[in-house]
């Protein structure tokens, strides 16, 4: 356990040494959002009922250009194949990384999308529901994402390879995260749909890091 | 100790080698030589459990490594090719981080004193990306100079490469001392060098 709690402080300091690099990710989620009113018009109704699967769309797009930070700077330098033969399990190494990767990448956008919700003219309770969403189902992107990124660690077009093999695995996440803001907006319970992104969470916490830790031990064969 | 019984690599449907094997007790230098590209950096990662041989068994005190995985890694140090050290930190916190995936708990003045051995005492405090490519391999190769009682297998790739005469002493003292401790030591080295302790030669023919 205690490797855990290292490697999330040291991901976590060097998230904060180059920090442009989150902010970068942060910035073009802000971007992304921002241009769909400029295109669409400034329909209030309109805007509105687009408002959620834009920013989950954008929380997709800005979480998948973070991933390829995850494990490339590590397998440039060397550190990722020390971490491959770590005195504790490689899976507790990849847990530790990728709930970093989640506090620097999702747990920002999560707190900036009550004011990018705003800019859709969403009230308070919607706005809630929408963060509450994506509270839930960031995680799961970062999750299911270090299998993609271990996966393609190494190679040539890796960023290209990394969206086509991640981005269908995230349709559930984007299916029931954007739903439970439909569903909330023609008053019907939003329960259901929280209760599958938790357990989309609890099922991806569960197999993603062994997964992921056993890509990595093929991709450095 | 240490033992390979008819190891095999093929890589990317070339044959790199067969019929490696050897066994070494404790106390003793494994140097690997062959040409360039026979497969010594392979060999060496094989030992290591990185890369699966496709034949053969690596063992460790009588049973195969990947059997033991964790247990096995406790004991083993590797260095490769790649410093792995991160340009953000300074080589105090990359020792300390080094030494923690290794499984040992370090505090901060035996970094220093590590670093202190290979001639690094006052770059200590400096990110490494202001090192020189020389001062980065030192800092990796500092974790040798750790107090570190698990340590009973060493697998070094090329260890004296880019390192002065200095430097070079200090390593190969580093490497006596452990072998008198009793652990085994696998190198590879171009370069001509000699230990105190029983040496072992194996060549990889091409």
């Amino acid at each position: 356990m205690t490797i855990w709690t290292r490697i999330v402080q040291r991901d976590l300091r060097i998230a904060w040494r180059r920090r442009s690099d989150a902010l970068s990710s942060l910035f073009f989620f802000v971007i992304v959002v921002s241009l769909f009113p400029l295109g669409v018009g400034p329909e209030p109704s309109t805007l509105r009922l687009m408002a959620s699967g834009v920013l989950w769309v954008a929380a997709l797009l800005a979480t998948l250009l973070s991933l390829g930070r995850l494990f490339a700077a590590d397998h440039l330098d060397g550190t990722l194949e020390q971490m491959l033969l770590a005195a504790e399990p490689l899976w507790l190494v990849v847990t530790g990384k990728v709930f970093a990767h989640w506090l620097t990448s999702g747990l920002p956008l999560v707190l900036l999308s009550p004011l990018m919700g705003l800019q859709f003219g969403l009230e308070g309770d919607e706005i809630a529901v929408l963060s509450g969403a994506l509270l839930l189902g960031t995680p799961v992107l970062s999750l299911i994402g270090s299998i993609g990124a271990a996966l393609t660690v190494g190679l040539r077009a890796g960023s290209v390879l990394l969206a086509l093999l991640v981005l269908p695995l995230y349709i559930p996440v984007l299916v029931f995260g954007a739903a439970a803001s439909g569903a909330f907006a023609s008053g019907l319970a939003v329960t259901p749909h929280f209760s599958i992104l938790g357990a989309l969470l609890l099922a991806s916490l569960a197999l993603a890091p062994l997964a992921a830790a056993l890509a990595l031990r093929i991709s450095l064969e | 100790m240490l033992a390979a019984q008819s190891l095999q690599c093929v890589r990317g449907g070339r044959q790199l080698f067969e019929n490696i094997s050897f066994a070494v007790p404790g106390g003793t230098l494994l140097r690997i030589t062959g040409a360039n590209g026979a497969g010594k950096t392979s060999l060496l990662r094989i030992l290591c459990g990185l890369l699966l041989p496709s034949g053969g068994e690596v063992l460790w005190r009588d049973a195969p490594i990947r059997q033991q995985r964790e247990d096995y890694w406790r004991e083993l140090r590797y260095i490769g090719h790649l410093p792995g050290v991160k340009d953000e930190f300074t080589a105090e916190e990359n020792l300390m981080f080094a030494a923690a995936l290794s499984g040992i708990d370090i505090t901060a003045g035996a970094a220093r004193d590590a670093l202190d051995r290979l001639g690094l005492g006052k770059f200590a405090h400096l990110p490494v990306r202001m090192l020189s490519q020389g001062q980065r391999r030192r800092v990796a190769l500092a974790r040798l100079a750790l107090p570190d009682s698990n340590a009973a297998l060493w697998v070094l790739d090329e260890p004296l490469a880019a390192l002065d005469t200095d430097a070079m002493d200090r390593v190969l003292s580093l490497i006596d001392t452990r072998l008198a401790a009793g652990a085994v030591v696998v190198m590879t080295s171009h370069q001509p060098f000699s230990v105190v302790a029983a040496l072992h030669s194996i060549s990889i023919p091409v």
